[in-house]
């Protein structure tokens, strides 16, 4: 813990600090660009020099350490010409292209200048030019801003894993770049904008569409993947302009994914606006009214064993308790919301969550993989765990698909074989664990949602009990989930009651005839062709699967146009704001089944939206505690059973596309097709 | 003027044999092992008391600087011994030299660094156009394994000691010490930040310790004669014999050995044939290498050769390499030259030296054909300044100090090119 001086504040800083952060713990502003609290040292931007006693120059406090009885200035003439030197040279070749840069009014170089540059400029001779770059449909580049802090560079190699950009050339000439052009593959290349201090990385799909201070800023949780990542919805009227990271040290830290990022193109398209009501087998428009009286007559007479109800993966905690209320108030026991089949119960909360945290994953000393990828399911856990095994001494084991998540492991085997054999302690890698102070299971749903799910989830347990990770103080037993919404549905039992039918059910169910009106709660990952012979009422916010099999259609709300709770992965309860309203006739999911409840002559209990919350949290506790991962209840879980021998697989097979959202977004789409193989550019010699 | 017998180079110029046999004649590798068998720490400690300083250019004490190699081995960290022969600062041209008429002198200089400084394997890091010096110095090393003074248990002292010759690409940054660790590394040529030093975290984050060929090459007649011997040569502090590469407007440009602190008069007319029409017709001399400030006759006319005297007229002995330019020479153009050198050179990593070098190769065509205004001047003394002291390596401050040299000495030359271009315009 050294202690020094900055400008005559004595500041005890951390050992390992740099003088920098001892700056900062002072009080005293430092300027920088290269520097960046979770990418390594450049010191090359020299924008942070300061003068430190007994050295003959200044010193770059970004890469200094600080020392015992360190002197530093900030605030000296000579500093104050180091900056203004520094700040006239990354200006000299930068464009004055301010007014048509997307980065204008949140720009380092912009609020740097300003603070730290001189009045004028003293250079007259020619700009640097630079041609700029296509490295995908994602990332704008105009390299002529470029100042060479070297930020995206050491973001692609340190966090994203992807090694895809470089410097090349040298002195002026020195350019960023793929060096053989090339799309840059990382599903984190999005935060290569929010890294880039100037203009030179801006957001392809946002350019030229808005300005920064002309946004409503809306701070919430984003919903398309199990993750919970910490978003700030910027918007414009009632259109999303853009999505950007909010920092969570336990969750997201300040990335988000590009799916998070760029699939917010998706919430203008193909959006459910009004009620549609199947007539002749043809879906009409139809008004409120109508819609309801439809469903009215078709529950008319229809015994509540016959309804069914199933809950889609974008759905928040208030509208599945409101469902699941209302469900129970007809008299229904066959609500599920695991729509792929997973199979895990709403016993055990430890069975289904990410026990140990997104932030647990630091402090793991061997994890194995089981059925999932985590770089296409969840890009930020997988982040994660590149982080920590950048630190070393991480042994990785893999049992399913074999991808590249950007880091080395030891491929295993590819089902649930190889799961079995360290269960029993066979297999060399049990030893792994079982030496491993912190071991760790993620366990995704390509195993789960499988019919020998239940199996593998005992196979699974077996091991995690078998190794320790059900310890006192730690539970390294994680289920990495790809729905938002699912978590926050086994808490509130979203799961078949007494007798009740699972998603199988209710679809063989529908197919017999046996269920006659089947619910569609935001459900689109459904095989909806079982469900021709049963009516069906579809209540979400895009035109996706559900919908066109749908008898009734009751627009809802995307999850950047309610407020609600969302539960993720780990378990952790979060609060999201509504940015927007609703597109058209649409509304907020609760309501609608409020108002459908008192048609159909089973009136829920609450007219407000506290209330609601009030009601549900009464229900489910834990989904008071905002913000907290309240641990679960360990327990036998899973069951005895047969493994199978098939492969286990990732339940992400196109990270781009994976919810009505992204299916519906066009940025998505082309991702999808520069990234996922579907070749678009044809040459002479190719067909 | 140095006595042949104080020589330590003596076969500078390639008249005698090359080759290990030609060498030991020579007296290379006479009681190396009982040199090592002093121990490591008379070794430094000799080195200190000969008072020799580097001759890469910076003039580091070199006992020092082997001093701080940690004395034991950490497990999975060995010790490095990296030599610089990137040499490539316009105007020098000793190491090449070295490495072609007398490499044993460097080899064996290479085992005795590397014992006295824990270090079981060295790396030459040679210039990637010095093709033909690269070939003689493999046959040397070859020569030298073969003859057992390499290798395991070389030249008998019972340390184990490898030798690695390292072609580089042809980048002048991969002579700055830390550039030249990556680049040996395999990465781009660029300078690291310091601290941790290399005797801390140098070559794959292992103790290293960064030499001059000339450095090494002298380290084993200092210890063969004696501290004594190589203190009493020279001046206080500069002591020792130096290589000199004398160029440009000379009538016999040459590489000479001489004392430190001769006097560049005596050196210019002794050795280098005087200058060309008379030491009247000299213009100005740039005493150390491209990287220093140019010195004016007036100065150049008692001016002694050794790294204090040159400090104290605000330049440098650097490399030793005296580049002399008698009254044809075009300054300003020539200066410019330099700034053009120092641009294409930029490794580009930091920002004053990546965007001030150009700034300043710019400005300084424009002041070559006087289309400026005086306070062009002053903006460019500013810009040189802005670089100066402000980057990562030296470079930024090798590019500054050759403009800085200019005007301090030529700023009338500068203004009267201003005026009559002006005079012509108008």
């Amino acid at each position: 813990m050294p202690t020094l001086k900055v400008d005559g504040i004595e500041v005890t800083v951390p050992d390992g600090s740099t003088v920098l952060q001892a700056c900062e713990e002072a009080g005293s502003e430092v300027p920088r660009f290269c520097y960046h609290d979770r990418l390594s040292i450049a010191g090359n931007c020299r924008m942070c020099l300061v003068e430190m006693e007994k050295a003959p120059k200044p010193i770059a406090s970004c890469a200094m350490p600080a020392g015992e009885g360190m002197e530093i200035h900030t605030d000296t003439p000579s500093v104050k010409k180091a900056r203004e030197g520094v700040m006239e040279f990354l200006l000299i070749n930068h464009p004055l292209d301010c007014p048509i840069c997307d980065q204008g009014g949140e720009c380092d170089l912009q609020d740097q200048a300003v603070a730290y540059g001189r009045h004028s400029s003293r250079f007259g001779e020619g700009k640097r030019a630079v041609k700029d770059k296509d490295i995908g449909p994602l990332v704008q580049t105009i390299m002529t801003r470029c100042i060479h802090c070297t930020r995206c560079i050491r973001f692609t190699e340190e966090i994203a894993g992807t090694n895809e950009l470089g410097s090349v050339f040298r002195g002026e000439h020195t350019e960023i770049g793929t060096y053989v052009e090339k799309a840059v593959s990382s599903e984190l290349s999005g935060n290569l904008i929010d890294l880039c201090p100037v203009g030179a990385l801006t957001s392809k799909p946002y350019s030229f569409t808005a300005r920064p201070w002309e946004l409503k800023k809306t701070e919430t949780i984003d919903a398309m993947d199990a993750v919970g990542s910490n978003i700030r919805v910027d918007s414009r009227g009632r259109e999303i302009m853009r999505v950007l990271p909010r920092l969570h040290e336990d969750i997201n830290e300040e990335w988000i994914s590009d799916k998070t990022r760029f699939a917010c193109d998706g919430l203008k398209q193909r959006r459910l606006d009004k009620c549609w009501v199947r007539t002749d087998g043809k879906l009409a428009e139809a008004t409120w009214d109508d819609a309801f009286a439809a469903i009215a007559a078709a529950l008319k007479g229809v015994d509540g064993k016959s309804i069914a109800a199933i809950a889609g993966d974008m759905v928040e905690c208030e509208s599945l308790y409101a469902t699941k209320a209302l469900m129970t108030a007809l008299g229904s026991p066959h609500i599920d919301c695991r729509q792929d089949g997973a199979a895990l119960s709403a016993d055990h909360r430890a069975s289904y969550i990410f026990n140990s945290g997104i932030a647990g994953i630091e402090d793991a000393d061997a994890i194995l993989l089981v059925g999932t990828n985590p770089r296409a399911e969840a890009p930020l856990v997988n982040a994660r765990i590149r982080k920590r095994w950048l630190d070393g001494g991480l042994p990785i084991g893999v049992i399913g698909p074999q991808a590249d998540l950007t880091y080395d492991y030891d491929y295993l085997g590819a089902g649930p074989k190889t799961l079995d054999d360290i269960a029993n302690g066979k297999h060399p890698f049990s030893d792994i664990l079982k030496n491993a102070e912190r071991p760790m299971l993620v366990i995704g749903q390509g195993a789960l949602a499988r019919s020998d799910g239940a199996a593998v989830l005992n196979t699974a347990r077996r091991i995690a009990e078998a190794t320790g990770m059900n310890a006192d103080t730690w539970n390294g037993f994680n289920v990495l989930h790809t729905a938002a919404a699912r978590v926050g549905a086994l808490d509130l039992g979203f799961v078949p009651g007494e007798q009740g039918r699972d998603v199988d059910g209710i679809l063989s169910g529908a197919e017999s005839g046996d269920i006659k009106v089947v619910f569609l709660m935001g459900a689109d990952e459904l095989d909806t062709r079982r469900l021709d012979k049963s009516f069906v009422v579809y209540q979400g916010h895009h035109g996706d699967v559900g919908a066109h099999a749908a008898d009734v259609i009751l627009p809802g709300s995307a999850y950047t146009e309610k407020a609600g709770t969302w539960v993720n992965t780990e378990g952790r309860v979060q609060h999201a704001e509504a940015a927007t309203q609703p597109p058209g006739d649409a509304r907020e999911d609760w309501t609608i089944l409020r108002a459908l409840s008192e048609v159909l002559g089973h009136t829920l209990p609450f007219d407000t939206f506290g209330a609601l919350q009030t009601a549900m949290i009464d229900a489910c506790p834990i989904l008071g505690l905002v913000d907290e991962q309240t641990s679960g209840n360990w327990g036998a879980f899973g069951a005895e059973g047969t493994l199978g021998t098939d492969i286990f697989e990732s339940a992400v097979e196109n990270f781009y596309m994976t919810d009505p959202i992204s299916r519906a977004s066009p940025t998505m789409a082309e991702c999808t097709s520069v990234f996922a193989g579907e070749k678009t550019d044809k040459t002479g010699t190719d067909g | 003027m140095l006595n042949d017998s104080d020589r330590i180079f003596t076969n500078l110029y390639g008249i005698e044999d090359w080759s290990l046999d030609g060498a030991r004649r020579r007296g290379d590798w006479d009681g190396t092992k009982d040199i090592i068998a002093r121990g490591r720490d008379t070794i430094i400690d000799q080195l200190k008391e000969s008072g020799l300083r580097g001759r890469g250019g910076a003039g580091f004490p070199t006992g020092l600087k082997w001093s701080f190699m940690p004395k034991e081995e950490a497990p999975g960290r060995p010790h490095y011994l990296i030599v610089n022969a990137d040499e490539s600062e316009p105007g020098t041209c000793k190491d090449r030299d070295i490495m072609r008429h007398d490499p044993q002198k460097l080899i064996e200089g290479c085992l005795i660094a590397g014992f006295a400084m824990g270090a079981h394997a060295g790396y030459i890091y040679i210039r990637g156009e010095f093709y033909n010096e690269a070939v003689h110095l493999q046959a040397a090393i070859d020569q030298a394994y073969d003859a057992g003074l390499l290798g395991a248990n070389a030249a008998g002292s019972d340390w184990d000691f490898d030798l690695y010759l390292h072609r580089g690409a042809g980048a002048y940054i991969c002579g700055e010490e830390t550039a030249l660790l990556e680049s040996l590394e395999g990465k781009p040529g660029r300078p690291r930040l310091k601290p941790p030093f290399p005797a801390g975290a140098g070559l794959y984050g292992c103790p290293s310790t960064v030499n001059n060929v000339e450095t090494i090459a002298v380290a084993p007649t200092i210890l063969r004669r004696g501290a004594e011997w190589f203190s009493g040569l020279g001046r206080p502090k500069n002591a020792g014999t130096k290589l000199f590469c004398i160029s440009g407007h000379v009538n016999e440009p040459c590489n000479v050995e001489e004392e430190m602190g001769i006097p560049l008069r005596e050196l210019i007319e002794k050795h280098a044939g005087g200058v060309r029409g008379g030491w009247d017709n000299l213009l100005a001399v740039i005493p150390g290498g491209s990287s220093v400030p140019v010195l004016p006759k007036s100065i150049c006319d008692d001016q002694l050769m050794d790294f204090d005297s040159l400090m104290a007229v605000k330049s440098g002995l650097g490399t030793a390499a005296v580049i002399v330019m008698d009254k044809s020479t075009d300054i300003v153009a020539a200066i410019a030259r330099l700034s053009h050198f120092y641009m294409h050179e930029s490794c580009g990593q930091c920002t004053p030296c990546r965007e001030g070098t150009g700034w300043v190769y710019r400005l300084m065509q424009r002041l070559v054909t006087g289309d400026a205004a005086i306070a062009d001047i002053d903006t460019l003394e500013e810009v040189v300044g802005q670089i100066e002291g402000h980057t990562i390596c030296a470079l930024g401050d090798a590019a500054a100090w050759p403009v800085q040299g200019l005007i301090r000495h030529f700023r009338p030359e500068i203004e009267r090119r201003i005026r009559e271009r002006g005079k012509r315009a108008a």
